[in-house]
């Protein structure tokens, strides 16, 4: 569904993103982890359309989309959620989940319909009047979720959904991202929370530095002596073994 | 003459030159205005559409003071300065700086409502009549051939390279000089430094006041005073800023130089009003095309 | 079982009836004056709230849409003799035309915010100075003027109303304004409503959430501007049939320009009501100001503008979402006493 091809993205002379490649095929969750500052949110916006790479492209669905506008992107299917959230603070959760739905359906009625069902979902049911810019953390990460489902989207981009969760509402988003999944909506992550990471992805890709490092299930990567590296320092894979920390 | 199709007036190049003279000398006053506009703009990170009335209430003062008391406009500088300086100070410390929650345009539509508040004040009480500081060296001055200039306008150009010199000398080496700099590049830090962030605003406010006082002191022999004086006032001064790159000095007095120039010789070809649109022209061109202007830093 | 959405639709009506219903009710000529005027301020806010109440965008020189429909509106007459009914279809084009032109300029430029508001001030600064000097177009500082039909029978012909007969005389220029503005209610009111309305308010919010949602924020502000600028040159149309005059001044000078903005902001901007409310509001607050203090210190200009300036910036400073935040804050505390017992 989702090809990356060697995605190189620099600022002036910092490149931000070098030379990255991802799948993700139709149906599937795959994660994006790495450390801090390793370029995974710049690779999001390459990919999502808020930042034009300077090389390598962008396929979805066999259709080139790099360097397209944002707006375009979404309506070819693909939507992204953002890492520091973006609630529209003014308007109810029902009006900013309709915001979401209105990108397929026209009437208002039916998306203000449409964004209950949603909310449902996500579980804003009983929230739906209260104005976005007063929930908790976990409210409006919600209704970012629900806003990009709202439009219906074939591949949904999760930047850290969970950060600023407890383990509760972890637990929760995460069977909530399993039944997006199953209700057939394919899902590319960017998480920390590596419990969610293991839990949830068919695969994932390590980006260290700019570059993807690693790239296999859940279980092959967490063993993957470059990612504990990438992650732990230099020569901390060696210590480990030295201090008898198994691996296995 | 006959440029992109229009038919222009054709001037010697000493009328031009002469008019490009004339620029210089008023530019160095929109180069002072724009000081404390770019000043305010650069500490506080607010557009203030008051400035153009603080002009002209300083205008005024000085005006009475030398219609009342006889004070000379030049000397009038020593009173109306620190009173600027104080007037700016309480303004925004107990007005302005309450707006200063959300969207910047709001406190923009504040300096607005601040600007119109002192507008028409100033027409209540003063009236709509036009004031005129008369001096009785006026019309003395020096003779450069192609131009003549008059004392008013040596001391405009001289008065405003002095107060921006010592302008600078005060950012550059005195403690609330940096502390004005270390909250202009970064407040937080600099409230958690034990700058006290609000009286720094103030201060800032209050020397970009005194700095328009100066100006208009320095305008007072040859420039009549009414209240709408400082609208006009205003949207050159927002047009030197954004020229000259919003928050830098260096481009606050290069900016008003082209300004002034471009204005005088504006007026020269086009005739008084038509020069006004090369200052519309020019600030929407840069706001389009560079918004940095020309030493301004990307935000 | 009354519920807040079938009490505001009453409340709507009782409204609108009340104002078509005034010139029979109310005889003092003063005070039809009073909300004729009101009504045509309401109508300047009403065109700005859609551009910046709902798309968040703050124009600084909504002159611009008013002069640009007068000026249309009374050329064509004077000089071609057109039909107003023609030309004023031609004068919201027009308006229409000039905000496609900033607007396209503006937003595919990315100008935001305070840059924003200050470019559409020099633009209608540089309009201004235009007006004045293609004199050859516009008759200059001169202004327009619209000769004035006496003959009751040419009066809708004319769209003139003083010399139409005792009603329309009396009650016509009245009836236009309040048509036009509740033109400016049902866009506002779709603008509630619609898909479009929800996709403006999004990029109002938060552009770029508002882009990944799919939705283009250039088409958007585009679609706003040009539906503020048709709404704001209504009321530039009534002007010149009203007042059969026109000058650089009037047309393009701050004064209009600020009144659209007092309306919007101190009624509540991204409502329906706000600029109605905030009209209301500063013209009885200036009515009074002239009685009072005026009376007191002698009847000099610029008191009540003084007055407006000082509740503009109160508003700013305490209560930003206007005088109808304030009333659902009044009406929450009321619904909530009342229906204390059914929570």
């Amino acid at each position: 569904m989702l090809e990356v091809s060697s995605l190189t993205k620099r600022f002036g002379g910092l490149v931000a993103v070098n030379g990255a490649s991802l799948t993700v095929a139709e149906g599937e969750i795959v994660s994006l982890i790495g450390p801090n500052g390793a370029g995974k949110t710049t690779l999001f916006a390459c990919i999502a359309g808020f930042l034009k790479p300077n090389e390598g492209s962008v396929v979805l669905d066999g259709r080139n989309i790099t360097g397209r506008k944002p707006h375009e992107i979404c309506r070819r299917g693909m939507v992204r959620t953002f890492q520091v959230v973006k609630p529209f603070a003014g308007l109810s959760v029902q009006e900013n989940i309709a915001v979401g739905a209105h990108t397929r359906i026209a009437g208002r009625a039916d998306a203000l319909a449409f964004a209950g069902k949603i909310a449902g979902q996500v579980g804003l049911g009983a929230m739906l009047d209260q104005s976005a810019g007063d929930l908790t953390v976990a409210g409006r990460k919600r209704v970012e979720l629900a806003r990009a489902l709202a439009t219906q989207p074939k591949l949904l981009l999760l930047d850290e959904v969970m950060a600023g969760l407890n383990a509760t509402e972890i637990l929760e988003i995460v069977t909530i991202i399993q039944q997006i999944r199953d209700a057939g909506v394919t899902i590319l992550l960017i998480e920390h929370v590596m419990q969610a990471v293991m839990k949830l992805s068919d695969r994932a890709y390590v980006l260290n530095y700019g570059e993807i490092i690693a790239e296999g299930s859940p279980v092959e990567i967490a063993h993957d002596p470059k990612v504990v590296e990438a992650y732990l320092g230099h020569g901390a894979s060696e210590r480990m073994k030295s201090a008898g920390v198994s691996n296995a | 003459m006959d440029f992109l199709g229009l038919n222009l007036p054709s001037y010697s190049l000493e009328t031009v030159f002469g008019s490009a003279i004339s620029g210089v000398f008023l530019g160095a006053i929109y180069a002072l205005v724009a000081l404390g506009l770019t000043l305010i703009y650069g500490v506080l990170h607010i557009i203030n559409f008051a400035h153009g009335t603080l002009l002209m209430l300083s205008m005024y003062a000085v005006f009475f003071l030398w219609s009342l008391f006889g004070i000379d406009p030049y000397l009038a500088m020593l009173i109306v300065v620190p009173g600027g300086y104080l007037f700016g100070y309480v303004l925004q410390r107990s007005v302005i700086g309450r707006t200063n929650h959300g969207r910047d345009e709001i406190i923009l539509l504040a300096t607005l409502g601040v600007s119109i508040v002192l507008e028409n004040v100033a027409l209540f009480a003063f009236s709509a009549n036009e004031r005129n500081v008369q001096v009785p060296y006026d019309f003395d001055g020096i003779d450069l051939g192609v131009v003549y200039v008059v004392w008013p306008q040596i001391a405009a150009l001289v008065g405003s390279l002095v107060i921006t010199a010592a302008l600078w000398g005060f950012m550059r080496f005195t403690d609330t000089g940096k502390a004005i700099r270390a909250v202009a590049k970064e407040r937080h830090g600099a409230r958690l430094m034990g700058i006290n962030v609000e009286h720094i605003f103030a201060v800032s406010f209050g020397i970009g006041t005194a700095c328009v006082a100066a100006a208009a002191s320095l305008l007072a022999p040859t420039y009549a005073v009414f209240p709408q004086v400082g609208y006009l006032f205003v949207l050159i001064a927002f047009t030197v800023v954004v020229l000259g790159g919003m928050g830098s000095f260096v481009g606050a007095l290069v900016g008003g130089l082209i300004i002034g120039v471009t204005e005088q010789i504006g007026r020269l070809y086009l005739g008084e009003s038509l020069g006004l649109i090369t200052i519309s022209a020019i600030f929407i061109l840069i706001l389009l095309l560079r918004p940095t202007g020309l030493f301004g830093q990307k935000s | 079982m009354m519920d807040s959405g079938n009490m505001q639709r009453i409340g709507w009506v009782v409204l609108i009836g009340a104002l078509l219903a005034a010139p029979f009710a109310i005889s003092s000529g003063r005070w039809m004056d009073f909300i004729e005027i009101t009504l045509f301020a309401a109508l300047l806010g009403q065109g700005w709230n859609i551009l910046g109440g709902y798309g968040g965008q703050y124009s600084f020189g909504h002159a611009l849409f008013f002069g640009t429909a007068a000026y249309l509106q009374a050329l064509l007459q004077y000089k071609l003799g057109w039909s107003p009914w023609l030309t004023l279809w031609i004068a919201i084009g027009g308006s229409v035309a000039v905000g496609a032109f900033v607007g396209f300029l503006s937003f595919r430029y990315g100008l935001r915010g305070s840059y924003f508001a200050l470019v559409t001030l020099a633009f209608a600064e540089a309009f201004h100075v235009l007006s004045r000097s293609l004199v050859t177009v516009t008759e200059g500082g001169r202004g327009v003027q619209l000769p004035l039909n006496q003959d009751p029978e040419q009066a809708l012909a004319t769209f003139q109303f003083t010399f139409a007969g005792p009603f329309l005389s009396e009650a016509g220029y009245y009836y236009t304004i309040l048509a036009f503005l509740l033109i400016g209610f049902a866009v506002t009111g779709w603008l509630n409503h619609s898909r479009f309305g929800a996709q403006l308010q999004a990029v109002r919010e938060d552009e770029d959430a508002a882009s990944a949602l799919g939705i283009d924020p250039f088409r958007v502000k585009m679609g706003a501007i040009c539906l503020s600028a048709a709404v704001t040159s209504l009321a530039g149309i009534y002007y010149v049939q009203k007042f059969l005059f026109v000058d650089p001044g009037i047309a393009y000078g701050p004064g209009k320009s600020v009144e659209a903005l007092f309306a919007a902001i101190i009624g509540g901007v991204g409502t329906v009501l706000g600029p109605l409310l905030g009209s209301a509001f500063i013209h009885l607050v200036g009515e009074f100001a002239k009685e009072t203090i005026g009376a007191m210190l002698g009847d000099r200009p610029g008191v009540d503008l003084i007055l407006f300036g000082i509740i503009l910036v109160l508003i700013l400073a305490y209560m930003p979402r206007g005088l109808v935040g304030l009333l659902e804050v009044l009406w929450r505390k009321f619904m909530a006493k009342r229906g204390g017992g059914n929570a």
